[in-house]
């Protein structure tokens, strides 16, 4: 019945999936095209200090070359007080790459868990989304400056002032944002868990935190991977808010948002120190969405076999 | 079934699942959709039993219920000398491999994103204690017992044909060597040619391993063709329960005749059974009629079936019928009370 020669030649062991999703990905043009941007982007704030020594000045010399043009000494030109921009969009970039994935994964992470556990626990459903509800409609603006000006001595005091800002600013951030995915989570869950496969696997005997992991998770990924790459835009720009607020990280430490509004009060005597930052951030968020468009698809098996 | 045979390996008594109906702002218990009211029947080892019913019947739940997929409400299920209603989740669990399922839609029983030897596996890793070379080598045994290519282990569902999906449905479920297996429409959402194919493979595992089946379908023809007992359900209870060339040859519940009326004859020159048409709709399941659930359609009513459940009695040998048109053969045309023979239903006698 089953030709024995071509079962002699099967792979006895199940092959690797990563090569196909790989393979996949790399079909899918725009994903390609947000890697190498988003690639270009953390290889410039991580390399670029490096490369980029931003001349010293005096006082008197940074007087004299504030507000400055492009120049070949100034390639992004400098700001109100003559400090190089480029430089400082290098440092800025750092710190806004790092809030946008690290709060994007808490807030994700928090998300998914919470979504997974009411839509797949009946018991939990209500209290679990009563409290999504109750984060939903908190004033989120207030609740952080009141997380921020509650414990940033506290956590700076631990940590340092710099790295308690972030620590601090990351996680207000992933605490306050992780509402959309876990309602979008659970609704998907609902409909995953009648799914004849997972009655499969409870009667095959599993136990729930295997169903999770095997049937629900895999197959929640594509919301997740949507809710994902908006967190991201989400995170840099409540970054700039709270920084704007002068509630963030120091006011001479640079991030993306707050080069953002320092530049807003000159936008139209030098709107390029507005454009910078914004095609910054702007450029993350779209190559973080393609990256996860792309993703989406190539771990769809049914999507990959095309 | 009465003497000298072998012993049931499923003994259901009295099986009730009654699915809450909440209304209201204070989401109240207002009512149960009663979707399984009260079945009682054996498995024999060894043997078929086809299920069958409109839609709506309650014979899916019946199904799942067996393999305590749901809760029961009440009643209990007996596998393989086990009450599995009462089991705690652990020997629950240890006693999954015995009994296990093969599902209606083979394309929303894989997971899209597992490949076939994952699905297939899946019950082993759960299970059997077995390295990853022994696994692989149990996976492809499994596959050519239900006659998939060993090279097709690393595909995924979306690439197999209906057919092919429902042979990986029927592997997974042999995975583990049970004794009983609830298959659930598993031809249902397939084309005819492989239909064939499919039910030829059950019968020929069931030869080959001895397995026994509970085999839901509303495909007349087909039950006829697999099933050594056919049970007839309507409205969550059973009409009648008899022997399959008996109950094709000559039904006994008003029900069944109706419902064996629609099987068409294949042959053109044989006489067409009368068709019996019958009026009205299926009350629903949360409000079933008092007396007899199929009163309300029933071309042979009468007053007692208005008024009190006929239970499932034997009223020819072999053969249960849960009908008033029976329960006072020796004097016809009484209206006197229910002289049943043998209760067989409402737990009477568990």
């Amino acid at each position: 019945m089953t030709d024995l020669r071509a079962a002699a030649q099967a792979s006895t062991r199940p092959e690797s999936q990563w090569r196909a999703i790989w393979q996949q990905f790399r079909t899918h043009k725009g994903a390609a095209f947000g890697l190498v941007v988003l690639a270009i982007l953390i290889l410039a704030v991580l390399i670029g200090p490096f490369v980029w020594h931003p001349a010293k000045l005096t006082v008197v010399e940074a007087i004299k070359s504030k507000n400055l043009g492009p120049t070949w000494r100034f390639p992004l030109g400098t700001d109100q007080i003559g400090r190089d921009m480029l430089g400082r969009m290098i440092q800025a970039g750092k710190v806004s790459l790092a809030v946008g994935f690290v709060a994007m994964l808490i807030a994700l992470t928090f998300g998914t868990t919470i979504g997974i556990l009411a839509g797949y626990f009946k018991r939990l459903d209500g209290p679990l989304m009563r409290l999504t509800d109750i984060f939903l409609s908190l004033p989120l603006i207030p609740l952080l400056l009141v997380l921020v000006m509650l414990f940033r001595d506290n956590v700076a005091g631990i940590l340092g002032p710099e790295l308690g800002a972030f620590t601090l600013i990351v996680f207000a951030i992933g605490i306050t944002s992780w509402m959309q995915a876990a309602r979008i989570v659970r609704g998907e869950v609902l409909a995953l868990k009648e799914r004849e496969y997972v009655i499969a696997s409870r009667s095959i005997g599993a136990p729930a935190r295997r169903i999770i992991l095997r049937h629900i998770l895999p197959n929640v990924i594509s919301p997740v991977m949507v809710a994902a790459t908006l967190g991201i835009a989400d995170a840099i720009i409540t970054e700039s808010v709270l920084s704007f607020l002068g509630l963030g990280f120091p006011p001479d430490f640079p991030t993306w948002g707050r080069l953002l509004f320092d530049g807003l009060s000159y936008l139209q005597l030098y709107p390029e120190r507005v454009i910078w930052p914004g095609l910054a951030i702007s450029l993350t968020v779209l190559s973080v969405n393609y990256i996860g468009d792309g993703l989406r698809d190539a771990l769809d098996p049914r999507i990959r076999g095309r | 079934m009465l003497d000298a045979t072998p012993a049931p390996l499923v003994k259901v008594r009295g099986l009730k699942m009654y699915f809450p109906v909440y209304t209201g702002i204070l989401r109240r218990h207002t009512g149960d959709v009663k979707a399984v009211d009260g079945v009682s029947f054996d498995i024999l080892q060894g043997e078929t039993l086809g299920l069958v019913g409109e839609s709506g019947c309650g014979k899916s739940t019946v199904g799942r219920a067996l393999l305590r997929l749901y809760d029961l409400t009440g009643g209990s299920v007996e596998i393989d000398g086990e009450d599995i209603a009462k089991l705690s989740p652990e020997a629950l669990r240890k006693k999954r491999p015995t009994m296990q399922m093969v599902f209606q839609d083979p394309q929303a029983s894989l997971n899209p994103r597992m490949t076939l030897a994952q699905i297939v596996g899946e019950p082993l890793v759960e299970h059997a204690d077995l390295s990853a070379t022994d696994r692989d080598a149990r996976i492809h045994q499994l596959m050519d017992q239900v006659g998939l290519n060993r090279r097709f282990a690393n595909r995924f569902p979306h690439e197999f044909s209906g057919g092919q999906r429902q042979r990986i449905g029927i592997a997974r479920a042999l995975a583990l060597n049970p004794k009983f297996i609830v298959c659930d429409e598993p031809i249902t959402a397939l084309d005819v040619s492989i239909q064939a194919q499919v039910v030829n493979l059950l019968e020929d595992l069931q030869d080959r391993l001895g397995l026994t089946y509970l085999f839901i379908s509303h495909d007349l023809s087909m039950v006829r063709h697999i099933a050594d007992r056919v049970a007839v359900m309507y409205l969550g209870r059973i009409a009648e329960l008899s022997p399959r060339d008996a109950l094709y040859d000559r039904p006994l519940h008003p029900y069944a005749e109706a419902l064996l009326s629609a099987v068409n004859e294949p042959d053109p020159n044989l006489a067409r059974r009368e068709r019996i048409i019958l009026q009205g709709d299926v009350p629903s399941p949360a409000k079933p009629p008092k007396g007899c659930n199929f009163n309300t359609r029933c071309p042979r009513v009468m007053d007692i079936c208005r008024s009190v459940k006929p239970e499932l009695a034997q009223v020819e040998p072999g053969r249960l019928v849960a009908c008033h048109l029976y329960s006072n053969i020796p004097h016809a045309g009484s209206t006197g009370g229910p002289e049943v023979y043998e209760h067989l239903q409402q737990g009477v006698n568990t």
